[in-house]
């Protein structure tokens, strides 16, 4: 399929454009020329000072039409283009057969399902990338990281341009991860590292099983939606991984997801299937125990609810308590999408009354979504934390609310999680590299019709992200990036020049070879000057657990993202922007003082035979003995200066003689 | 001690007093460790007795009581009850155990094992309740006016009983003569009495306005209160208005409240308030018609002006049935009519209720609590006055005059001409501005403070939120436009305690005359002579001078936010725990800290360098003509001594003069030698250096003070400026210059540092 066929009109003057910006005045339409390319949407005042708009065609969720009629005779019409980046745009054409053919291009062109004919197949980025997005997390070093315990998602440094993975150096094999490709492969069992790190590790209540990582999903036979290289306990062999695999939806059978630095872990799976005849699997039994290891029990907390998801029965998993934490009362991805699509709708509404709003905030049912995703994590979290115990997470598929919920745990438990890195690591393992079809659930956004979207279309990823803004706005100082980049990755995950959010699995990408032939956008994130925006002033790395508070009124709506078409959010980014000057104004004192208490110490050290030389302000060595008597001098006696350039005087009040000596000060 | 026999006895012994002898048995301006007591002789239990306890009393407790009393904190305590649970609601769980002590003044509640207090002003509670006997014991709730609301379960039911009957005695007096400011002392004596008072004077507020001018003049019919004794005793008016006209004006309208200015915007449009009218049905006054029309004439730039009638157009007319009502259009020329629909204070009371409803919901969810806020209205009101303010401020801005009133003009009238200023000028948004318009809009003109916050006792219904929706409305705006105001929410929650707390007198009586009348300002302490000695916590770190003239709110109903920080202050569970304001707040006070630290040091630093150069110069001075210096030398030796009497007066200087940094240039060196005189001790500089902490502790993971008080949500952390340490309030109430300080100012430190200090400067 070539574009050209789809773009009946690549050009065309005269189009009005109306932007309901919060910025500009009201009904203002500012008139241009509209180009059509192959992704991308343009329309230009062609004048200097004016801005330009630019819209990847996949961040068209719907294209409505409004042909204006003169004499029963269409004479042209508005377009309004409403966005999966929640904007809407009206295009106002003023003859009919362009009206037409705009409007058809631009539906199909944003209907497009190949994914090879997207934009990150043809975008090549005008700068040299520093480090590869997709090696930068390989599922092998991440599991490392993950069961030594060692900080996720690489050096927490941002600027750090290349990574090199430290294990503790005292486990004696495993140390030089970064100089082995690939030191996990062969089933390399990593308890030489998850031993020593239940020895040190904080309490070490329990003793966490011994891990391996295993290659049976290299071709996706095993699981469809699972990487290649997964990490399950090291007792367990190939075919019970396949049996207790068939034995689960979807294939999902439990995997690590997390260890606590007690040793607690956090695993995660789907559903198990209730096709008639199996009634338990021996293998996946094996499995949760050992992972049970020597703690008394372990909690499977699902998160669909009592009764509308299969859970394991208490006859053979005796030791596993089960906990029900629904993320809503139906947690399916669709109905997560029609409770987004009526906050947008409801937000969109600005000039109704705060009565109405509240109603309709309530009945878009979104912010009980967020208060019951993060009281799910914190039970979770609880239970890894304090009671030492492992938790298995499964929902119906295992896709959406669970991932959710294991990722969240791991915001509130591990710090690493909370800084740049961490959270594309965190969003590389537990969304990416764990199948969340990102290009099925971000298909449609809010904008399309309930009837048309379809049903595996979702809002999940956006749920998540409004958690994390939650626990932001409740610890706004521990994490080590902005809201920016929440709202950053939410378009990404939607419309993106980046090939990171593309297709549904690994399987698809690895299909695609997506690695190779996009752009991922951790190599655009990383970059220093793109990571500087990004960054929250007010970091300050805070190793403990964070506990959010669940109680309603503690939720904010995220207005930042959810009005920002509708609201002026200026004030936001003002206050950002003084806190920043704040925040570096009193770094910046610091490094001064330090420079100056430098100096002035030296001033006043005597005893210490150095002395600053003023005329260059620096350190220089003196002589403390008076040239006369042989006493040695205290400090009240002498007066030293380097007279520019070259002089030392040295006095003695004993004698009441002073005496020139010369002397070069190494600042000259 | 028997309980009741002793309230019996106080009770008759202090009706026998005069009203103004405050005897309250308050001991609590006299700590324990004073060292000289005030008059030698009378002492009672080994504690100094105040002066004005008559020794009548004293000697009648002595025989009365041969036991002393127990004694919390300096404050004599009537009652104390040992292992009473505390329930607060998302604590129901695990209640703490601690001591109850009623003092005079406070309910304390003392947790020992983690050393955290509760301190309950009388005068916050609002109401008390004997909820239903349980198994533990009998529990008391109460419920405060600063929205604090705390479950006591007492475990004998008589002694749950004594509490009861005395706190209903002490919590809302009958007579204002025995509310808690005629007693309060402060606990040092850092500000006089009279601190404050003077802070604001109308006149000087209007000068401001640049009036009077040549359309408004300063009437002196109030004088007396002749006029109307709910208003201020200088009123301005139009300088057309002749006597006839402002005295048939007065009776025209309900309680003689008449238009008369209360802001002048620089292009000539003003803001007028007064009552409704008593037009009934077809009543007229044409004085009062003329009134306004010259009103109207005051500003040149349009033909007409807006009358803002703040209520709902139904209540107005009900009230025309009363022979009140509003102007009619049609006697009135020139004028805009407009309702605006903001209920009635019966209405907003209800509202509140519901809110608080909203907020104590047991185990809530999230529909649960929205749909609990929308029913209650709260923020629908908030939004309504808003939006009446928005108007005004609108028009203002446009130039068009605008006339306000309401029923009587002291409720919604003040709301919205005080959130219009705000607005609209630049200056409103500083603290001394915001101070300047409640004593101009709210006190002056007569909003009845005493009445609408229920200081004694008095008929419920007069009880009404009016200035908590005043402060939630300043406080939307200020979360819209967070830069363009000097202070913080801090601010406003001090603000909104002390109306209710009666420890000033500032907000006691419900007009100017009632204020005069009681003398509040030779009997009591003024709340701005107490806010001036804590102005730096009050400070919005984000605050940028001159952004804006007029702001605008934004009104969407997605704006329109509730107040966490207000209404459920007091549930720390809730809010977020790493508090921005405060953190800010602090960077800011640290950047200070340093910033003046940089400024001493690169001072020092040159000041080395010149003398140095100075001195080889004489050196070489010395050398090349041969002579024997003997003397002279002796002088810069001392000068190297003598940094800390140089730094002395070049900060001296640049405390007077602005331009500092050139000024420090510009020394004449020999000035200082002949200054030379005294020596300081040789190691200043390291005192200097170690008088300024180059890193502050960080606020995170501090749980509670070095006095072992827990630090909770809204207890105030202050860094020592010396140590950097982090301190509560109670810990930090020294105030030293440092040394090691440019500008010489007054900082906090801690004990521990004070004392060093003063130990190395005897």
């Amino acid at each position: 399929m070539e574009f050209a066929d789809l773009i009946k009109t690549p050009k065309l003057d005269g189009v009005f454009l109306h932007d309901p910006q919060p910025l500009q005045h009201a009904n203002a339409a500012t008139v241009g020329t509209l180009c059509i390319t192959g992704h991308h949407l343009l329309l230009s005042a062609r004048q200097e000072n004016s801005q330009e708009l630019w819209l990847l065609h996949k961040d068209i969720d719907c294209v409505e039409k409004k042909p204006s009629m003169s004499q029963n005779v269409v004479v042209g019409g508005i377009i309004t283009l409403k966005c999966k980046d929640l904007r809407i745009i009206s295009l106002e054409i003023k003859y009919a057969k362009e009206f037409f053919n705009v409007s058809s291009s631009l539906e199909a062109l944003s209907a497009i399902q190949n994914a090879e004919l997207l934009y990150p197949f043809f975008y090549r980025p005008m700068y040299s990338i520093l480090e590869d997005g997709y090696t930068m997390f390989r599922p092998e070093l991440e599991f490392a990281k993950l069961i030594s315990g060692v900080g996720m998602g690489g050096v927490s440094s941002p600027n750090v341009a290349n990574i090199t993975i430290c294990m503790p150096s005292t486990s004696t094999s495993t140390s030089s991860v970064g100089s082995i490709p690939h030191p996990l492969q062969n089933g390399y069992a990593l308890d030489a590292a998850a031993a020593l790190v239940g020895g040190i590790g904080s309490g070490a209540t329990v003793l966490a099983c011994e891990w391996r990582v295993t290659n049976i999903n290299k071709d996706f036979s095993v699981c469809a939606t699972y990487g290649a290289t997964l990490i399950v306990p090291k007792a367990i062999t190939d075919e019970q991984i396949v049996l207790s695999a068939s034995f689960r939806d979807g294939g999902r059978f439990p995997v690590l997801s997390y260890r606590h630095d007690n040793g607690a872990t956090l695993m995660r799976s789907s559903q198990p299937l209730s096709i008639q005849g199996i009634k338990r699997c021996r293998a996946d039994e094996a499995i949760l125990n050992l992972v049970l290891g020597r703690s008394k029990k372990g909690f499977i907390v699902d998160t669909w609810g009592k009764g509308k998801s299969n859970t394991e029965t208490d006859l053979h998993y005796s030791q596993w308590k089960k906990v029900n934490r629904s993320i809503g009362n139906v947690s399916s991805p669709a109905s997560i999408l029609d409770s987004f699509a009526k906050l947008i709708e409801a937000c969109n509404e600005t000039g109704c009354s705060t009565d109405k709003w509240l109603s309709r905030l309530e009945g878009s049912g979104w912010l009980s979504l967020v208060l019951n995703s993060l009281n799910a994590s914190c039970v979770v979290a609880q239970c890894l934390d304090q009671e030492g115990s492992p938790v298995l997470v499964h929902g119906a598929k295992g896709l959406d609310s669970t991932l959710i919920v294991t990722s969240l745990v791991q915001i509130i438990l591990n710090p690493d999680c909370r800084t740049v890195r961490g959270l594309q690591a965190l969003i590389e393992r537990e969304w990416i590299q764990a199948g969340h079809p990102f290009a099925s659930r971000h298909r449609y956004s809010c904008y399309t019709p309930h009837q048309t979207r379809n049903k595996t279309s979702g809002a999940t990823f956006v749920l998540f992200l409004d958690c994390i803004y939650q626990l932001f706005t409740q610890f706004p100082c521990s994490f080590e990036f902005s809201t920016q980049l929440l709202i950053l990755l939410f378009e990404h995950s939607y419309f993106s020049q980046y090939g990171t959010f593309l297709c549904d699995s690994e399987r698809e990408r690895h299909e695609l070879n997506v690695h190779t032939r996009t752009t991922s956008l951790w190599s655009y994130l990383n970059r220093p000057d793109v990571l500087q925006t990004l960054l929250n002033p007010l970091y300050e790395p805070n190793a403990n657990v964070i506990w959010p508070s669940v109680a309603p009124i503690s939720l904010e709506l995220w207005s930042e993202l959810y009005l920002r078409w509708v609201i002026d959010q200026r004030s936001v980014t003002t206050v950002m922007s003084q806190v920043q000057e704040l925040v570096t104004r009193e770094k910046e004192l610091r490094t001064q003082l330090a420079g100056q208490l430098a100096t002035g110490t030296a001033h006043t050290e005597m005893e210490d035979r150095k002395w600053l030389c003023p005329a260059k302000l620096k350190l220089v060595d003196v002589q403390h003995k008076c040239n006369e008597c042989p006493k040695s001098l205290k400090r009240a006696d002498r007066l030293n200066f380097c007279k520019p350039h070259g002089y030392k005087l040295i006095e003695c009040m004993m004698c009441q003689s002073q005496y020139n000596t010369q002397w070069t000060c190494d600042a000259i | 001690m028997d309980f009741t026999r002793f309230m019996n006895k106080f009770n008759e012994i202090e009706r026998q007093l005069s009203p103004t002898s405050a005897l309250r048995l308050s001991f609590d301006n006299i700590s324990p460790e004073t060292e000289e007591p005030p008059d030698g002789n009378k002492r009672l239990w080994g504690v100094p007795v105040p002066p004005f306890v008559s020794d009548k009393v004293v000697s009648w407790i002595e025989e009365e009581f041969n036991e002393a009393p127990v004694f919390y904190n300096g404050n004599c305590v009537l009652k104390k009850v040992e292992s009473v649970r505390m329930i607060d609601r998302y604590n129901t769980k695990n209640p703490t155990v601690g001591t109850l002590y009623l003092t005079a003044t406070h309910l304390i509640f003392v947790e020992p094992e983690s050393n955290k207090e509760t301190w309950i002003l009388h005068m916050h509670v609002a109401s008390i309740e004997k909820l239903p006997l349980s198994t533990t014991g009998s529990p008391l709730l109460i419920r405060c006016k600063t929205f604090l609301s705390v479950t006591f379960v007492i475990p004998k039911d008589s002694e749950c009983h004594d509490v009861y009957t005395s706190l209903l005695k002490l919590f809302q007096p009958v007579s204002i003569n025995k509310l808690y400011c005629f007693n309060y002392q402060p606990a040092k004596d850092d500000y006089p009495k009279s601190a404050g008072w003077d802070f604001f004077n109308l006149e000087a507020e209007f000068k401001h306005l640049l009036v009077p001018n040549d359309n408004w003049t300063l009437c002196s019919m109030n004088e007396k209160y002749e006029l109307c004794d709910t208003y201020p005793r200088q009123i301005y008016v139009p300088k057309e208005a002749t006597t006839l006209m402002l005295i048939s004006s007065s009776r025209f309208r309900s309680k003689g409240r008449l238009p008369a200015l209360t802001y002048l915007h620089n292009n000539k449009a003003s803001i007028c308030r007064c009552s409704q009218p008593l037009s009934g049905f077809s009543a007229r006054c044409l004085e009062d018609e003329q009134m306004l029309e010259a009103i109207r004439k005051t500003n040149t730039n349009t033909d007409y002006m807006y009358v803002v009638d703040t209520r709902p157009r139904i209540n107005a007319m009900a009230n025309r049935a009363a022979g009140k009502g509003y102007e009619n259009e049609a006697f009135y020329e020139n004028i805009k009519f407009h309702f605006l629909g903001i209920e009635n204070i019966h209405v907003q009371r209800a509202s509140l209720q519901k809110v608080l409803e909203a907020c104590e919901q047991k185990s809530p969810t999230m529909s649960a609590f929205l749909n609990a806020l929308e029913s209650s209205g709260w923020l629908k009101h908030i939004r309504s006055i808003l939006d009446t303010s928005s108007f005004i401020a609108n028009a203002v801005d446009k130039g068009v005059s605008v006339v306000v009133h309401c029923s009587d003009g002291w409720d919604r009238t003040a709301q919205v001409c005080s959130l219009a200023q705000l607005m609209l000028n630049p200056y409103y948004r500083t603290i001394k501005g915001f101070q300047a318009l409640i004593e101009k809009d709210w006190l002056a003109f007569g909003h009845k403070f005493s009445e609408r916050c229920g200081h004694i006792q008095t008929d419920a219904k007069e009880v009404s939120p009016i200035f908590t929706q005043f402060l939630d409305c300043t406080w939307q705006l200020m979360s819209q436009r967070s830069e363009a105001f000097e202070f913080n929410e801090r601010f406003l929650l001090i603000l909104h305690d002390h109306v209710h707390s009666c420890q000033f007198g500032t907000f006691v009586g419900n007009c100017e005359k009632d204020r005069l009348d009681l003398k509040l300002s030779e009997r009591t302490f003024s709340l701005w002579g107490f806010m001036a000695n804590h102005l730096n916590e009050y400070i919005n770190p984000l605050y940028r001078p001159n952004v804006d003239e007029a702001i605008k709110a934004n009104l969407a109903p997605q704006c329109i936010k509730f107040w966490r920080g207000m209404y459920c202050r007091f549930e720390s569970g809730i809010h977020p725990r790493e508090p921005l304001g405060d953190l800010l707040l602090d960077s800011k006070e640290h950047t200070n800290s340093l910033e003046d630290h940089v400024q001493h040091l690169t001072k020092r630093i040159a000041s080395f360098k010149s003398y140095i150069s100075k001195s080889a110069k004489k050196l070489q001075d010395a050398t090349s003509t041969n002579t024997k210096v003997t003397k002279e030398v002796a002088v810069p030796n001392e000068i190297n001594d003598n940094k800390y009497n140089y730094d002395k007066k070049l900060s001296e200087l640049s405390a007077a003069d602005d331009d500092h940094p050139l000024k420090a240039n510009n020394m004449s060196f020999a000035n200082l030698s002949l200054n030379a005189e005294q020596t300081s001790p040789p190691q200043d500089l390291p005192d200097e250096i170690s008088s300024v902490a180059i890193d502050w502790k960080p606020m995170r993971n501090v749980t509670a003070c070095s006095c072992s008080t827990p630090f909770d949500q809204f207890s105030k952390k202050t860094h020592c400026w010396r140590c950097g340490d982090i301190f509560c309030e109670r810990c930090i109430d020294k105030n030293v210059s440092l040394p090691g300080h440019d500008s010489g100012k007054l900082v906090p430190v801690c004990r521990g540092c004070f004392r060093q200090m003063q130990k190395s400067t005897p």
